[in-house]
């Protein structure tokens, strides 16, 4: 049985900035009640891929996270809707075209999702995440608490 | 010697045009082609420009991390480095075999890796050009027209992906960062549950994978002169074999054949790999050219992958595959098959032939219970091959007695297939952009070409808004006469005042 929130963050722990996908779901995990958890499910991994469409099956609403070189710094976040572009075809989809995908295979709307863009600055293999990466994960953090409520 | 078209005999004064980077193909790469004042092609060449510091990032942890860090190499096929650098730990700690219950819980994870990688790539990254052909509308290459006039083409793709990706949840314990393969072996059964979910499924996904495999030869056999001629040139072609010659795809001893299907090489020991290929250098990309020392730098370079891999072998040990590789083998009439876009044929008979593996193991009682470590004498240097979707994988490791790797050394499948893939693109300039002017059409057929071989450049890197297009053609003089720039959303803008090139 699906819960009713998902969370999904994703990138690579070991590319600097690009772990705060994954730190989010990992912080956020630890910042939450039991009550909250309960009604949460999360979700990380490498990229947005096809079947990810499956998992936004059956929820109320649906949170994004990834890391981002285009957003305002903190953050930015923004709904999501579907739309056909030509990541359909990549090894990294956009989060409009995994809506995009879900529509196609369910033949219905799917659940209202938004996209916390947080600002990151470098993606290099083996670097940790930068101080300002972190900072701005935290004050992603301190609205998706908010947002979750 | 230089390869034809691999460096213009006079580069000055040429115009040059690059693809920077490659759409739609995982990580950084980019294709520079040089023309003369007539649009002739002088020059071309596929940059790749993401492998360096990968051995840096293995060396000087604990031996035991690296089977998991391996994994965050490589967004797109993790399971292969995860299993890769769990064979080679296991010789360096002497535990090797590993107990039938590992290999053959392993084994399940790899196929299943097998299973969802060739399904997302022919499915949803490839399929839009071979059901649309290469000049059809932009937009129509997307894969939202494959769903809008095949909708059941594209959900059997995501639901095999969905399979294979639960294939390798239950085995290596979570469906990304899994931790189940170690050095020696494996830390936990497949549950009867997960099994019994597992089987529920498989006749389905087996027949699913049946109906890949003919829309791939319908697609070839229905325009044979673009399939059969498309990119092709002749080569040698590397892959494992089991001993007796069967298709092996997680453990086996190495054969080559040379250009014509003879055998240069085979039961090779996976552990002397280094005694028989040469990784060359040159000096205007990052990628290694591997070949086989017989043969020499020209002659000896070579393929990897699906379509060396169906025909490198004597037959495929599963039945329905077996029969689908005889009419693949058919085809070629006694020589073999070389075009490169049968690459997506042979893809689906492999995807055939893992589904038809996983539903052999589900069945077998040693993935639910026995013993999954080994033990031995340690000896501080290890190789592990493994024949990852994309092609041969090769991880080398030596390890300190503070348990420290020393020396690290991959060679992926794409830099097996570097060669290939120049020789590829220049096929296609040769035979449709030389004496032409440019359009986006004749360059994706570039694209079209080095898609074939589903090359992983191994960047997990996907930041928001990182995946443009950047074509920019400059005069002899180095001015810019035209600059296109396409988003990652496919927007084209054409902007002559722009920067040259993706930011840094």
């Amino acid at each position: 049985m699906s819960a009713p929130l998902l969370v999904f963050g994703w990138g690579n722990a070991s590319r600097g900035d690009d772990a705060l996908g994954p730190l989010f779901i990992e912080q956020l995990r630890a910042r939450l009640a039991p009550a909250e958890l309960a009604r949460i499910d999360f979700l990380d991994d490498y990229q947005l891929q096809i079947e990810h469409a499956l998992d936004l099956v059956g929820r109320e609403r649906v949170l994004f996270v990834d890391a981002s070189l285009d957003c305002a710094a903190p953050f930015e976040a923004t709904p999501v809707q579907a739309q056909r572009d030509r990541t359909f075809t990549t090894h990294a989809m956009s989060p409009a075209a995994l809506l995009q995908v879900y529509v196609e295979l369910q033949a219905s709307a799917p659940p209202p999702c938004t996209l916390l863009a947080i600002r990151g600055e470098r993606f290099e293999l083996g670097e940790p995440p930068g101080a300002a990466a972190l900072r701005n994960l935290d004050a992603a953090l301190d609205w998706a608490q908010r947002w979750l409520r | 010697m230089a390869f034809d078209l691999e460096t213009a005999a006079t580069p000055e004064g040429l115009r040059r045009v690059a693809i920077d980077p490659v759409s739609r193909v995982e990580g950084h790469g980019k294709v520079t082609i040089l023309l003369d004042e007539v649009n002739r092609v002088q020059q071309v060449r596929l940059h790749i420009v993401e492998f360096r510091g990968f051995e840096k990032f293995i060396e000087g942890r604990p031996y035991w991390e690296v089977p998991v860090m391996v994994q965050r190499l490589c967004g797109i096929c993790p399971v292969s480095h995860h299993l890769a650098a769990s064979k080679a730990m296991d010789r360096v700690l002497g535990a090797h075999p590993v107990t039938p219950s590992a290999e053959k819980i392993r084994r399940l994870m790899h196929y299943g890796q097998i299973l969802q990688s060739h399904a997302l790539h022919f499915f949803h990254l490839s399929s839009p050009d071979l059901l649309f052909g290469f000049d059809s509308e932009v937009q129509q290459r997307n894969i939202v027209g494959v769903i809008e006039k095949h909708p059941d083409i594209a959900r059997k793709g995501v639901m095999l992906r969905k399979f294979g990706q639960e294939v390798i949840r239950v085995t290596a314990g979570k469906r990304v960062h899994g931790t189940g393969s170690v050095p020696g072996g494996m830390n936990k059964h497949v549950s009867r549950e997960d099994r019994d979910g597992l089987q529920h499924d498989i006749a389905q996904v087996i027949a699913w994978a049946q109906d890949a495999v003919a829309i791939a030869r319908q697609l070839h056999e229905s325009n044979a002169g673009l399939y059969d001629g498309f990119g092709s040139f002749r080569s040698n072609m590397l892959s494992l074999v089991r001993a007796d010659g069967a298709m092996e795809l997680y453990d086996g001893v190495l054969r080559a054949r040379d250009t014509a299907g003879q055998i240069v090489l085979d039961g090779a020991s996976d552990q002397r790999y280094f005694e028989l290929i040469e990784e060359e250098v040159r000096p205007w990309t990052y990628m290694k050219f591997p070949h086989l020392k017989s043969l020499g730098r020209e002659r000896g370079w070579y393929r990897v992958g699906p379509l060396a891999r169906v025909q490198n072998c004597d037959f495929i040990p599963t039945p329905r595959a077996e029969a689908q590789r005889q009419v693949f083998v058919a085809r070629g009439q006694g020589a073999p098959v070389h075009a490169t876009l049968a690459y997506h044929w042979a893809r689906m008979i492999e995807a055939l032939h893992a589904a038809e593996v996983i539903e052999q193991l589900l069945a077998d009682p040693d993935i639910l219970s026995g013993d999954l470590m080994s033990t031995g004498q340690r000896v501080g240097e290890g190789v592990g091959i493994i024949e990852a979707p994309r092609g041969t994988l090769i991880h080398h490791y030596r390890v300190g007695d503070d348990d420290l790797v020393t020396m690290c050394n991959l060679i992926v499948s794409t830099t097996h297939n570097n060669q290939a893939m120049n020789e590829a693109v220049r096929s296609v300039a040769r035979e449709y952009l030389d004496g032409r002017e440019l359009t986006e059409g004749l360059l994706n057929r570039i694209e079209v070409a080095i898609r074939a071989y589903d090359p992983c450049l191994s960047c997990a890197t996907h930041a928001l808004g990182q995946m443009p297009l950047d074509v920019s053609l400059l005069d002899a003089d180095g001015s810019v006469l035209d600059h296109v720039l396409k988003s990652h959303d496919g927007t084209l803008q054409r902007d002559l005042a722009a920067p040259l090139g993706l930011p840094s």
